[in-house]
């Protein structure tokens, strides 16, 4: 068992997603990066959909058994009872540990993985918190958490992983054209392509909204699927990126869409972060 | 009928399917018919098929897919002839209370429509609208068929707060909140009835192709049928609907 000491804020279980439930307007959710937290499974040799929490400021935790645990994705000071642990590491943990999590060094988004992943309730095929799916929608003081006791018996070979900073620091969004995308006029197109954007103070797990304005007199699209990673141009010229916890369907003109390594490492940018997208032909 | 569609990649592992962009129960049928038959083949690597007013999204498991191999086979499935069984479709009969306290909206959408409230609830409970499909937020039915006495404009400035089970109208569209949300449809009424519950095996009793007619009720039975949806002992009524 994990107990949740302090639960921070908006601090949430997640795994790969939910799927199979558009059909009836559930939204896919999962991880926001989960770039690094394939690389945190790996390293516990759990399935790489097990489900992780995911930490987007400060909380503290306290395990009520041995296990194994892995922490990636932004670097937020971890510490083992005050001790700071390495990040991409497979970590041996004791009963009655506690990790806690403090000050901010890189990154928007920091994953604790443990060996055999968070066991909590599956709802609709996922343990990925979504607020009227799923009995919590944050994690709250006082939680008891569910893992599975692992018991030290191996010596852990002193292996961590470098994770590649530019998944943090790069600027460069890889994107296609989105089914709307030949609706735009050169100009338009150019404005999308050849200038940097900025993530404005609307930014969750949801969606970005961007700061920047592009002149925009297309009219709205018969409502159709719109996934992670969509780009929606707004009739007020405001771009939209859709994140994980997206609606299934939207009215708004898809211009582009995000490749799924782009939308892990949009997902360590927040506000006033910039980027800048990137074309690839499909 | 067969309509013309288009073929578009939608990033690097979904396909979109457009039909010619307009709202049309021949439209619709067609694209729930091939709905049916990609669901039949049970593929295990698609993850998610989406339906809009005139298109269709297939998503699938793999990062990258084969997107020319994939059109083949999808272009081969639509030409393909339907052989399960159709799809039964119902009519679900939704109470709806249409009192001032709830349709908050009324009384401004009768002076810029200059029609009578009551006229406006008669106009709204008296036709049968289908469900296009399902999307926004979970329940939330994308309904066709509204009396075009009742097109109003979208809010220009949403609300931050709509309530669960509100009944309203959006353009050419009317719906129901099935949670609380924020929202820019004009409000004329509330229902009682849950239209997505987690805790039922079914969460969205309405499927894409169902019929929903809205029944009026007083506010005491609104009170009656809300303890009744709270203690799951209440019976949405449902016929079979039959072109």
């Amino acid at each position: 068992m994990l107990k949740v000491l302090k639960p921070g804020f908006f601090n949430t279980i997640q795994d790969k997603g939910r799927f199979g439930f558009a059909i009836m307007g559930v939204p896919v959710s999962g991880v926001m990066d989960g770039y690094v937290t394939d690389i945190a499974n790996s390293l516990l040799n759990n399935s790489l959909d097990s489900a992780v929490i995911e930490i987007t400021f400060g909380c503290k935790f306290q395990f009520l058994c041995d296990t194994f645990i892995c922490v990636s994705g932004g670097d937020f000071s971890p510490e083992i009872n005050h001790q700071a642990i390495g990040l991409n590491k497979k970590i041996a943990i004791l009963k009655n540990d506690v990790l806690s999590f403090g000050k901010i060094i890189f990154g928007v988004r920091s994953y604790l993985a443990v060996s055999g992943g968070i066991q909590s309730e599956e709802i609709l095929k996922s343990k990925s918190f979504y607020k009227g799916i799923t009995t919590d929608f944050v994690l709250k003081k006082g939680m008891i958490l569910p893992i599975l006791e692992h018991v030290k018996k191996e010596t852990i070979a002193n292996a961590s992983i470098k994770v590649d900073t530019s998944h943090f620091k790069s600027i460069e969004i890889r994107c296609t054209k989105g089914p709307e995308f030949e609706l735009l006029n050169l100009q338009q197109k150019k404005r999308l392509l050849e200038n940097r954007f900025s993530i404005s103070k609307d930014a969750s797990r949801m969606g970005y909204r961007l700061n920047e304005v592009i002149e925009n007199e297309l009219p709205s699209i018969l409502t159709s699927a719109v996934l992670p990673g969509t780009v929606q141009l707004t009739p007020s010229g405001k771009l939209i990126i859709l994140m994980r916890d997206c609606q299934v369907t939207g009215g708004y003109p898809r211009v582009l869409q995000l490749s799924e390594n782009a939308i892990c490492k949009l997902a360590q940018k927040t506000t006033g972060s910039q980027f800048q997208f990137f074309l690839r032909a499909l | 009928m067969e309509h013309k569609v288009t073929y578009k990649p939608f990033g690097d592992a979904a396909i979109l399917m457009a039909w010619q962009s307009e709202i049309s129960v021949s439209i619709a049928d067609d694209i729930l018919e091939f709905e049916q038959k990609i669901k039949a083949l049970k593929q295990a690597n698609i993850t998610a098929v989406i339906i809009g007013y005139s298109s269709l999204t297939i998503v699938f498991e793999n990062r990258y897919i084969n997107y020319l191999n994939e059109v083949k086979n999808l272009k081969k499935i639509y030409k393909s002839k339907y052989t399960g069984l159709k799809k039964p479709a119902f009519i679900w009969e939704i109470p709806v209370c249409y009192d001032l306290e709830f349709g908050i909206d009324l009384q401004e959408m009768s002076k810029t429509a200059n029609l009578e409230v009551s006229e406006i609830t008669k106009l709204h409970a008296q036709k049968l609208y289908r469900v296009y499909f399902i999307g926004f937020l979970p329940g939330f039915l994308y309904l066709g068929g509204l009396h075009e006495q009742l097109f109003f404009e979208r809010k220009s400035n949403p609300r931050v707060q709509v309530a669960k089970g509100s009944v309203a109208i959006g353009g050419k569209q009317t719906g129901v909140y099935p949670s609380e949300s924020a929202g820019g449809w004009s409000i004329i009424g509330k229902t009682p009835i849950d239209f997505f519950n987690i805790n039922l095996e079914d969460p969205c009793f309405a499927k894409a192709g169902d019929f929903i007619k809205f029944i009026a009720v007083d506010k005491d039975a609104f009170l009656q049928i809300e303890k009744e949806v709270k203690d799951t002992s209440y019976k949405i009524s449902k016929t079979r609907y039959h072109a």
